[in-house]
């Protein structure tokens, strides 16, 4: 066992637990009241391995590395890779620092991006949009071309909008983890570089759809559910449904009557709980198809969960602040 | 004539081939260590001798070596990393094409005090004619029993691998390399695990540069505490710097570290001074990542002490009014060169080498490069210079590899140092026109 303390709050958790599963810990903990100081992540998904490391908008600071060797860390760490010690101190939200690294690859990830969010399926649930959002970033600097790639449908279930792509790498972990056969990769390099599926093959398997669920931003879209409707204007259902193929439960999105897409039920983290099959994905689009267990709860801060904006100042989260501070230092 | 170790021999005639090496006294090191020695008394005279690693980030080599994992039955790697691809940086080159056997009886021995039984030197693509010639000099080192099976009749055996890399940048990052070698795209790795606990197939691995790994031979010819006394304080050694730019003598040199950098500049046994006998302009010191000096910061330091060519003494006064040995790469600008310009090739090289991996390299090299581009077209904003500064802060310190820092500091240090051309560019464009590659506003402006 470990004990981390992370801003401020202490925990006690098994050795080889990352620092963000450990600030994850602190606030799924019942008694917890306080903000919530786990780091936003847009490539880690705890149920991918080797996931995580790659966007960089965990990174925290670790002020102490442990109580053998309190030195702390000379550079910025990515939460979701870094194991903790025994007595290790991380700070996240009161560090000015670490707020306006993150800050620095917010705009860093928004700026070959192409803010079509008023057509983007994804908009309302987008997590680079809560990103967005909370660290203020309404204006950009980047006065340049974007880059644009060309629409790519892989398969007939799935749209690729490279332009929209982040490089969190998690499709292609899915890939690789979660269906057999790698169909997926990454080409070329740099800013250059795409998704890519081999030759334009089609993603030909049960389990493809999961790469939609596992896309942070709107890169891989359902098309069964292209410009149906705002995410908002649905309402989410936890139902099930006996399945040979997967467990079954899913979230439908209902319009009325209609079920408009089915996807994974998501955590509060935003992560998919179960896998779930093509077949419950994108051909079980009938209410009779389901059994109906109860809304969705939301509890991730998106812009679907009601007064979301309202909330964020009630999180004391005022990062334009704590940035003049540092600003004076 | 300062001291030579590593190109003792360089202008003996056949010394690529086995014969004239051993003559030379080549191969002693290999057979000391494996008659005479322990693997880790040949550690422990590495560690004595305060070699650092000549690659360039400098971490005491013997110190690398003993933080090798060595569990009990599984494979340990030696890997020599030859993708000597800083720009500026041709020392591994050299040494490699004209002594290849310099590197291979480093690496016998060095394999030997790490317990590897196969070692590999990945090599950059573009290097495939030095390639050939390693190979030719392990298929000699073969047929001489210095290779392959019970080594000159002991029980140590070892087998070395020549690998050509595609010829990335990005390669050289030590993680990078181990996945290329693996044949997986050259993504560096997130760190931990480091390459001494998982490396290579996900076994210890130490990975070396070729300088490093030929300098362990005249350490353990000579003994640890004998090569200690050469060099200067924490800079042991002799080191090989690849000199270019606008010197009339560009080439390989191997200097005493310690040695003063004027004196490498202008003597006759380096450098040969400035070309056509132009004024010094500023110098890159360790290969194209570390910060650009200008004359009066590398010629002395804040302090007014002369600076030497050591690790200390080129990185005194921190990233504010100093440098870094780095590589070796010595890159001399005489007065005629534009900084703005030869900072925008530098920042579209590291944008062309980014690997794409994490958000801020990926991104914020390519930003970088648009903007300089802009300023040297003539129509630069005068808001872009503060831009570039604060690009090239978020990006330092923020991604997984060194790559990133690589290209941070030589926007930091060339905005530092030289603020006022990169203004001069912006406010008079006219005056950037049709000039010729090399030449900056001042020069025009004095014409």
């Amino acid at each position: 066992m470990a004990k981390v303390t992370i801003d401020g709050q202490t925990i006690e958790v098994p050795d080889g637990t990352t620092i963000l599963q450990a600030a994850r810990m602190i606030v799924d903990d019942k008694n917890y009241t306080g903000v919530n100081i786990a780091p936003p992540t847009m490539c880690y998904h705890s149920k991918l391995k080797t996931s995580g490391g790659y966007c960089r908008t965990c990174i925290v600071k670790v002020t102490k590395g442990s109580e053998k060797d309190p030195r702390p860390m000379p550079k910025p760490v990515a939460s979701c890779r870094t194991t903790v010690m025994d007595g290790m101190e991380v700070v996240n939200l009161t560090s000015p620092e670490v707020l306006e690294s993150r800050k620095a690859v917010v705009e860093f990830l928004l700026i070959n991006h192409p803010l079509d969010c008023p057509i983007c399926d994804q908009a309302g649930e987008c997590h680079l949009q809560d990103l967005g959002y909370e660290h203020g970033l309404a204006k950009t600097r980047y006065d340049f071309k974007r880059r644009t790639f060309n629409l790519i449908d892989i398969g007939p279930y799935i749209k690729l909008h490279m332009t929209r792509c982040i490089m969190c790498f998690r499709c292609i972990k899915v890939a690789d983890q979660i269906t057999d056969g790698r169909y997926q990769g990454m080409l070329f390099r740099g800013d250059a570089s795409e998704i890519s599926t081999y030759i334009s093959k089609a993603i030909d398997n049960d389990f493809s759809g999961n790469v939609i669920d596992v896309c942070p931003v709107g890169a891989l879209t359902d098309r069964t559910f292209r410009f149906k409707s705002r995410v908002w204007f649905t309402k989410p259902m936890d139902a099930h449904r006996n399945c040979t193929k997967c467990k079954g439960k899913v979230s439908i999105w209902l319009k009325g009557d209609e079920v408009l897409r089915v996807t994974g039920r998501k955590d509060q983290w935003g992560e998919v709980q179960d896998w779930i099959c093509n077949e419950c994905r994108f051909e079980k689009k009938h209410v009779n198809d389901w059994v109906i267990e109860g809304p969705t709860h939301i509890d991730r801060h998106s812009v679907i969960s009601a007064n979301h904006y309202e909330n964020l100042s009630s999180l004391k989260l005022d990062i334009g602040k704590q940035q003049k501070q540092l600003n004076k230092k | 004539m300062g001291k030579k170790l590593l190109l003792e021999h360089i202008n003996v005639p056949g010394i690529e081939t086995l014969e004239v090496y051993r003559q030379k006294g080549g191969y002693a090191s290999v057979e000391k260590a494996l008659k005479t020695m322990t693997p880790n008394d040949v550690v422990e005279e590495v560690k004595k001798s305060g070699l650092r690693g000549r690659g360039g980030a400098g971490f005491p080599t013997g110190m690398k070596w003993s933080f090798l994992y060595k569990p009990e039955g599984v494979e340990r790697y030696l890997v020599c990393n030859a993708d000597e691809s800083e720009p500026g940086t041709f020392k591994d080159r050299f040494l490699m094409e004209h002594i290849p056997h310099s590197l291979i009886e480093g690496m016998i021995t060095s394999s030997f005090a790490l317990g590897a039984k196969t070692s590999y030197i990945y090599i950059r693509g573009e290097y495939f004619y030095v390639a050939r010639i390693l190979e030719k000099a392990i298929d000699e080192a073969y047929a001489a029993g210095l290779l392959g099976k019970n080594i000159l009749g002991t029980d140590f055996s070892h087998d070395c691998y020549v690998q050509v890399g595609a010829g990335a940048y990005i390669c050289g990052e030590e993680t990078a390399l181990l996945e290329s070698l693996e044949g997986k795209r050259g993504n560096p790795r997130i760190k931990p695990p480091f390459p001494a606990i998982a490396g290579l197939y996900g076994c210890p691995t130490v990975v070396n540069n070729v300088e490093t790994i030929a300098t362990v031979c005249p350490i353990i010819n000579m003994g640890g505490e004998e090569y200690a006394k050469i060099g200067i304080g924490r800079s042991t050694g002799t080191k090989l710097i690849s000199a270019s730019g606008h010197i009339n003598k560009p080439g390989t040199y191997e200097i005493e570290l310690g040695l003063p950098v004027e004196e490498f500049i202008y003597s006759e046994e380096y450098c040969g001074g400035i070309i056509n006998g132009n004024k010094l302009k500023a110098v890159v010191a360790g290969g194209s990542s570390v910060p650009v000096l200008p004359a009066h910061l590398i010629l002395k330091t804040e302090k007014g002490e002369p600076r030497l060519m050591s690790y200390e003494s080129l990185s005194e006064g921190g990233f504010v009014s100093g440098s870094m040995l780095g590589s070796g790469g010595f890159i001399v600008y005489d007065e005629t060169t534009s900084i703005v310009k030869n900072l925008y090739t530098f920042a579209r090289f590291y944008h062309h080498e980014s690997c794409g991996q994490c958000s801020p390299c990926r991104e914020g090299t390519g930003w970088m490069e648009k903007i300089l581009h802009r300023i040297v077209e003539g129509h630069g904003k005068p808001s872009d210079i503060d831009l570039l500064w604060d690009i090239q802060r978020k990006i330092e310190g923020n991604t997984i590899c060194p790559l990133g820092d690589a290209a941070a500091w030589p926007v930091a240090s060339a905005i530092r140092h030289f603020r006022a051309e990169f203004e001069e560019y912006i406010n008079h464009p006219e005056k950037i026109k049709d000039i010729k590659h090399y030449y900056s506003v001042h020069q025009l402006a004095g014409a």
